[in-house]
């Protein structure tokens, strides 16, 4: 039984093995031929992360790369066409604002109308944060204990001295 | 105002029970207690009617204020005979993009063509992404309100334009600036109340 099992497992462990091995040679390969077949994996890579960072105007909350519609598709081609002309990721982006606005951009410029787009959701939290100390700081000083007077510790002890006495 | 009566008499009514000078203050802060969020969501429930009337399609167009791009294309009745945004210097015009298969342009459509009439204002089509044979069917059974339209097949003037809505319509100056921009159907509101009053204007500066 048990040396059935040891077995059992050793052959489970290899064919794992021997599996991921093969896994490894034939995506080296698919990888290599990849790269012979296509020279430009980085421009296709670039023009990737570049249409990621761009919203098609038409559907509005997609991204260019996400979207099939009909402008979308320009545009890839579009900045396909421009990485081919050796132009930089920024010129393209400035291209594509040039036409189509700030809105275009997913990830919206540092400027003086974004400020609050910005820093709104920190000075909201830090708004949050200062009242929340506030309250805090209001509550221990309400309470705190203040001494009793004298009236008020002799009146006590007569209580305490009272139960005592029914206890008993 | 209950809470300010309250504020006034306050002390003289709890003076035995509570810690006289708490009392002023306990007030206030209930009123706060109260205003603050009624506040709060005023101010939201105004931004959020307000974004009810917003149209997120329409989105600023960095063009306006900016010279209107140049390009050179073929026009749509002769396609030998190229046309240029230059040769309207000197004119106030109206550069409307279109297509045969937008169905859009068919509700604007019908004031375009009463402008043309009336000779209100020069108007060019740019005819985005469209064939030359619908396009021109649609021009003969609708009617050309164009003093000439352009071929745009592949689109590339429009992405100049930064077009991403046929139809669009630009607005543009005796120095070849783009004054405006509307993105969607001319509706007669929007020509009423903001692009025939513009086009006057720019015409007598």
């Amino acid at each position: 039984m048990a040396a059935g099992a040891a077995v059992a497992q050793i052959m489970r462990v290899m064919i794992i093995r021997w599996m991921m091995m093969s896994l490894a040679l034939l995506s080296g390969a698919a990888l290599s031929a990849e790269t012979v077949a296509k020279p430009d994996a980085v421009a296709v890579h670039r023009a990737a992360g570049l249409a990621e960072k761009l919203r098609c105007l038409v559907c509005q909350n997609q991204s260019i790369a996400e979207s099939s519609a009909e402008l979308a598709v320009d545009l890839r081609r579009e900045i396909g066409e421009q990485i081919k002309a050796g132009r930089s990721d920024e010129e393209i982006l400035d291209f594509m604002v040039a036409r189509y606005g700030d809105f275009v951009l997913y990830r919206p410029p540092l400027k003086s109308h974004t400020a609050l787009l910005w820093f709104g959701p920190a000075l909201l939290a830090m708004a949050a944060l200062a009242a929340f100390a506030r309250a805090l700081r209001n509550r221990r000083r309400r309470l705190r204990e203040t001494p009793l007077t004298s009236a008020e510790q002799a009146e006590a002890e007569t209580l305490l001295a009272q139960s005592a006495d029914t206890r008993l | 105002m209950s809470d300010d009566a309250r504020a006034v008499d306050g002390p003289t009514v709890a003076s035995g029970v509570d810690s006289d000078s708490t009392e002023a203050p306990k007030s206030a802060l209930r009123f706060v207690r109260f205003a603050l969020p009624l506040a709060v969501f005023a101010g939201l429930a105004a931004f959020l009617f307000i974004g009810l009337g917003l149209n997120p399609r329409e989105v600023p167009s960095p063009l306006v204020g900016k010279p209107a791009p140049t390009f050179r294309l073929a026009q749509l009745a002769q396609p030998n005979e190229a046309f240029s945004p230059d040769q309207m210097r000197g004119q106030v015009w109206l550069l409307n993009v279109w297509a045969s298969w937008c169905v859009a342009c068919r509700v604007e459509h019908p004031l375009l063509v009463e402008l043309a009439r009336t000779d209100t204002v020069p108007i060019v089509g740019l005819n985005y992404k469209d064939k030359r044979d619908p396009a021109l069917g649609w021009l003969a059974q609708l009617g050309n309100p164009y003093q000439l339209s352009l071929m745009d097949t592949d689109g590339r003037v429009g992405l100049d334009y930064g077009v991403y809505g046929v139809p669009e319509t630009f607005v543009i100056d005796k120095q070849g600036v783009i004054r405006f921009k509307q993105i969607g159907p001319v509706t007669e509101e929007a020509w009423q109340k903001k692009m025939w009053p513009l086009v006057q204007q720019l015409r007598k500066s």
